[in-house]
């Protein structure tokens, strides 16, 4: 018998039993369909992360006072004392390494605006013109800080797009004043809308020079300093040389933490990559449930098709040949199961990212392989007792029908 | 051609062991037409399942064609089936979902014969049975006489030398068995070995050799 007939003669037993059929193949597809969805949700959420990072700036090292101990307690904190702050001569100091392109200090706290009887709080952050290349932000109208001494404190600000709206309705704000807190500004731009990103919305801010935002807010610290390292290659350069010379400067204290913007979007491409496995996971359960189903209605399939397996084997069909009739039958349900199951997930992606335009869903090809293979395996692999069952039936007994 | 020794057959049921057949001895000549009658219980269909390799005797060596087939394996006796063996059955044994074609055909696919040949055997014995304008139709959609026309044409779809038939009749009406009958009467005269359990006596009549079985034995033997 040949391997076309074997498929045949399978193929003619299931459309003889079409609600069977259907039922079986919906159940894998369903399964399938589960797991590529599931995957590409948990993969989109991951892209969508990475390029949130990325669209924070390009090589970009990190650095915030205080340092995370995992030894229990440091010896300041003992003596009441707190970090000590980042300076912005601290700051200045970082140019002079050779990895390190540019720097921008922030400097962040929260002040009311006003603008004639309108007001609202926002948060001010106290920032250098090197800000908008490097957090990767565009201006809408009017200019950005101005170049030259971070220490100058000039009575100018740029408004994110949403503030100005607020203040100035349609009208452009660029050259009016406002009142921060007990100040007066000038407004010298206003930023083009760009959303949140990373939970920080930059519509909704206002930036200010660094030295400004210390005098309003009474301070000398900065809250972070963002480095752009000179290409790729000298991000872990940058940031050693940053960690040597703050320790430096701080008398070999190490109360600074630097980080690469790479190694916190590793950590967070590991959680979220793990996440998508255990959601994959869980939806792989379904496939086991359906390859079950499948055993099920093939073991039901046997004892209605009992006579038939009888006439098979008066006909001259060894046991090995019924089995293989039985298993075929379960190839081509697995195999039509997780072709249509790829089609339903692939459908419900598209769904979803219309739903979502923001969020990049797509299906991993490891996903989509291992959905069709373990629908194969599970169908195929539970069907091996229906088929040997069939296989082992006495040919009398089973042609009475008994 | 058929040779039965001393073959015995006996089923346990619970803790008691039933013996079916008790020491058969047999000899059936190629080209033989012989019927077998009795009461049911009498072990005729025990007798026909053996001499069909459906199942296997307690003891006792059945020879084929001069060959031990006792002695065979699963496989190798599914073999001897489709090449030597064909059945008819009271109740037809058609499967449903496949046309009258496609059900005379199945011994061939399972012989492995390639698709053209087949397609030629096949439409050779439609027209030999007088089924060429019902090929395309499923059992449910024949009548008695026509599924029992199927059912020969497909034990002779690979030109066995035993036909062997359980009751051809039994499920049709008196004209129509009649005409069955004479199909089977006509393969006998081309040399096949026909085997008939009937309860019929004017059916057994008509064999040339008509044995009679009581209690799993051969009580009997006419020849005519």
């Amino acid at each position: 018998m040949k391997y076309i007939d074997v498929v045949q003669f399978a193929a003619t037993s299931l459309l003889g039993s079409r609600a069977r059929t259907g039922l079986m193949i919906l159940a894998m597809s369903i399964g399938v369909a589960a797991v590529v969805v599931l995957t590409a949700l948990g993969e989109g959420a991951r892209i969508y992360v990475v390029n949130q990072f990325s669209s924070l700036g390009t090589n970009l090292v990190l650095v915030f006072p205080g340092r995370t101990e995992t030894a229990g307690v440091n010896p300041g904190m003992l003596l009441g004392q707190i970090p000590r702050e980042i300076s912005l001569d601290d700051a200045q100091a970082l140019l002079k390494s050779r990895a390190i392109a540019r720097i921008t200090p922030m400097t962040i706290g929260s002040s009311q605006i006003s603008k004639e009887a309108k007001n609202r709080d926002v948060v001010v952050l106290g920032s250098t013109a090197n800000l908008l290349e490097v957090r990767h932000m565009s201006l809408e109208q009017g200019q950005f800080l101005p170049e030259g001494d971070m220490h100058s404190n000039l009575p100018v600000c740029v408004l994110g797009s949403k503030i100005n709206h607020e203040l100035f309705g349609r009208k452009s704000a660029v050259g009016a004043w406002v009142r921060l807190g007990d100040r007066r500004f000038r407004v010298i731009g206003i930023l083009a809308t760009q959303g949140e990103s990373m939970g920080f919305n930059t519509d909704e801010i206002v930036i200010v020079p660094v030295a400004s935002a210390h005098m309003l807010f009474n301070t000398s610290g900065l809250f972070r300093i963002l480095i752009e390292a000179k290409n790729r290659e000298a991000i872990e350069p940058a940031r050693k040389d940053a960690e040597s010379i703050l320790f430096a400067r701080h008398n070999g204290e190490k109360d600074v933490t630097v980080v690469t913007q790479d190694a916190v979007l590793a950590t967070f491409d590991r959680i979220l990559r793990a996440l998508t496995l255990a959601v994959g996971g869980i939806a792989a359960i379904s496939l086991a449930v359906a390859g079950i189903l499948i055993m099920n209605v093939m073991l039901i399939a046997v004892s209605q098709r009992v006579q038939e397996i009888g006439l098979l084997k008066a006909l001259g069909a060894p046991a090995v040949k019924i089995r293989s009739l039985f298993f075929a039958e379960a190839v081509i349900l697995s195999a039509i199961g997780s072709f249509a199951g790829l089609l339903l997930g692939e459908a419900g992606v598209l769904v979803i990212a219309k739903i979502y335009p923001a969020l990049p869903v797509t299906a991993p090809w490891w996903a989509v392989l291992a959905a069709i293979g373990t629908s194969l395996v599970t169908g195929i692999s539970f069907s091996v007792w229906p088929a040997r069952r069939a296989a082992q039936l006495d040919p009398v007994t089973a042609l009475a029908g008994r | 051609m058929i040779e039965f020794i001393n073959i015995r057959r006996s089923f346990s049921i619970g803790d008691q062991r039933v013996t079916a057949l008790h020491d058969i001895n047999l000899n059936i000549a190629a080209g033989d037409y012989v019927s077998i009658m009795g009461p049911s219980g009498s072990g005729k269909s025990t007798l026909l399942n053996l001499i069909g390799l459906l199942d296997r005797p307690t003891s006792g060596t059945y020879k084929l064609d001069s060959g031990d087939v006792t002695a065979l394996n699963d496989a190798q006796q599914a073999r001897v089936r489709s090449e030597k063996i064909g059945f008819v059955f009271q109740s037809f044994h058609l499967v449903p979902r496949l046309t009258a074609a496609m059900n005379i055909e199945l011994p061939l696919i399972l012989a492995g014969i390639p698709a053209a040949e087949r397609k030629l055997r096949v439409a050779q014995l439609l027209a030999n049975y007088g089924l060429t304008d019902r090929a395309s139709h499923r059992p449910d959609q024949l009548s008695g006489g026509q599924r029992q026309r199927v059912a020969i044409a497909r034990a002779t779809s690979m030109h066995p030398a035993v036909l062997l038939a359980d009751e051809p009749t039994g499920n049709l009406d008196q004209t129509t068995g009649r005409e069955v009958i004479k199909l089977l009467e006509q393969l006998s005269l081309q040399n096949v070995t026909l085997i008939l359990v009937t309860h019929d006596p004017a059916l057994a009549g008509r064999a040339s050799r008509q044995l009679r079985m009581v209690d799993g034995q051969i009580i009997s033997q006419t020849m005519s």
